[in-house]
């Protein structure tokens, strides 16, 4: 589903993306952790060409990244995004913030897309929510919004950059229940976080970046049980001491 | 007093010439300003090239010598207009040089992150700015653009130059027979401020009424 090869990236002179070879399947959730520099959110942001690369293929569903104008918009609908800090439109509420990918890009009359819109948002716990406008709804509430907005376009993968990483404690794991629901449904999604416990709930495989390397790739029971690395030895060391 | 009510229907005339002339011009202005203040931060290098010279010509020249040249220097390459369209076309091509600073201000406000987000579900950058950036971007600026509409509105007497009979003519026309200057043009200022009072209520209600909840 999504094949990417040889991607480098630079910041002026700073090389973030170090020939990064990345292969997800269709269904496949992918997590991707590491140090914060490591390069991990750029490499999710280079998937939809929020970032450029530098150097290096990315294919989308056997389709290269178009470059730019109404092809890349067209990938960009198939590829769904959340971000670390929601970003839902602050003027709409939030049934508009997601009905307007479908009726916009997708043509879908209004009707038919609220309906959808209301599913979606049963489906992440909010509906009682649908008219209320962003700011009057938690962290955890806006997060599981932006969510559906990203489902509404039926896309073909989901990337989630650090989607719990704005939000406090408790409302976590509002957020992760419905990231693993999703997974359990066969989502492909590549997920940048730094919630090891959703890796270990819901990833098929793990990679963990550093220096804007992928240093090692693998199933989460044995990464975490037994990384092959020391980079990541000392990196698990660290987080999971507390 | 007497100077004032024996010339009301010319008065009035001008009164209602300056508010068309106000009306067609703040239209053309906000257009003109929301397109240059696109273009300005457009993705094409060129684009923002001719927002950016548009802005520094029309905003760093007198709007009197800009009048007089519309109407005095065109027809000599053979192109004229009626009095009041050039007199319009002169002042919105002016004030929508400031209009589009203000907007292009109020688009700043709007985080990166909104545009981002639109991007990512797909929609084009005409449809980013139509749907999510614009919205926003001019519920910021409502005030700054409520006060560049009244300094449009003064602007207009300068029609008055070009030979426009709005309210600053009409009173000058008024004064030329009655010889009585302060009756006469308190009278036009005092219509100049209702126009201007009516523009910032509007303007006021219009930020309560678009706010955006926060």
């Amino acid at each position: 589903m999504v094949s990417v090869r040889g991607l480098n990236k630079w910041f002026g002179p700073l090389h973030v993306l170090k020939d990064i070879d990345l292969t997800v399947a269709a269904g496949e959730v992918v997590v991707v952790v590491g140090p914060s520099g490591s390069g991990k959110s750029t490499l999710c942001r280079c998937l939809n060409r929020l970032e450029t690369a530098g150097q290096g293929s990315i294919e989308i569903d056997g389709e290269p990244l178009p470059a730019e104008g109404r092809a890349l918009a067209r990938l960009r609908a198939d590829v769904g995004m959340v971000f670390q800090s929601f970003n839902l439109f602050g003027h709409k509420t939030v049934l508009d913030n997601i009905t307007l990918g479908p009726t916009r890009v997708r043509r879908i009359p209004r009707p038919e897309a609220r309906q959808q819109a209301m599913a979606l948002l049963e489906r992440v716990g909010i509906a009682d929510k649908a008219d209320h406008h962003p700011a009057q709804l938690s962290g955890g509430q806006q997060q599981r919004a932006a969510i559906a907005r990203a489902l509404a376009m039926q896309p073909k993968v989901l990337l989630f950059d650090e989607p719990t990483s704005a939000l406090d404690p408790e409302m976590v794991n509002e957020v992760l229940d419905v990231m693993v629901s999703l997974a359990a449904e066969g989502m492909t999604m590549i997920v940048v976080t730094h919630e090891m416990g959703f890796a270990r709930r819901a990833a098929d495989r793990v990679v963990f970046m550093d220096d804007g390397r992928i240093v090692e790739s693998g199933a989460p029971d044995d990464f975490f049980a037994a990384p092959r690395t020391e980079r990541a030895r000392d990196f698990l060391s660290k987080i999971l001491q507390h | 007093m007497e100077a004032l009510t024996a010339h009301l229907s010319q008065l009035g005339h001008g009164l209602v010439t300056t508010v068309e002339l106000t009306v067609v011009t703040t239209l053309g202005a906000m257009l003109l300003g929301i397109v240059v203040a696109t273009l300005r931060i457009a993705p094409v290098p060129l684009l923002r090239a001719i927002g950016t010279a548009y802005v520094e010509v029309f905003q760093n020249l007198p709007l009197l010598a800009l009048l007089v040249l519309f109407v005095f220097a065109l027809p000599t390459i053979g192109i004229t207009f009626p009095l009041f369209t050039s007199a319009a076309i002169v002042i919105a091509v002016y004030e929508g040089a400031y209009l589009a600073e203000a907007i292009r201000a109020g688009i700043n406000t709007v985080g990166v992150g909104q545009a981002e987000a639109a991007r990512a579900i797909g929609l084009t950058f005409g449809q980013s700015l139509r749907h999510v950036i614009l919205p926003q971007g001019l519920r910021a600026v409502i005030q700054p653009i409520g006060n560049i509409c009244i300094a449009l509105l003064m602007n207009t007497s300068l029609a008055a130059a070009v030979g426009v009979v709005e309210l600053t003519q009409a009173a000058n026309t008024v004064n030329l027979v009655e010889a009585q200057p302060i009756a006469v043009f308190t009278g036009a200022g005092l219509a100049y401020m209702l126009l201007a009072l009516i523009i910032g209520q509007v303007t006021g209600l219009l930020e309560r009424r678009l706010a955006i909840v926060r």
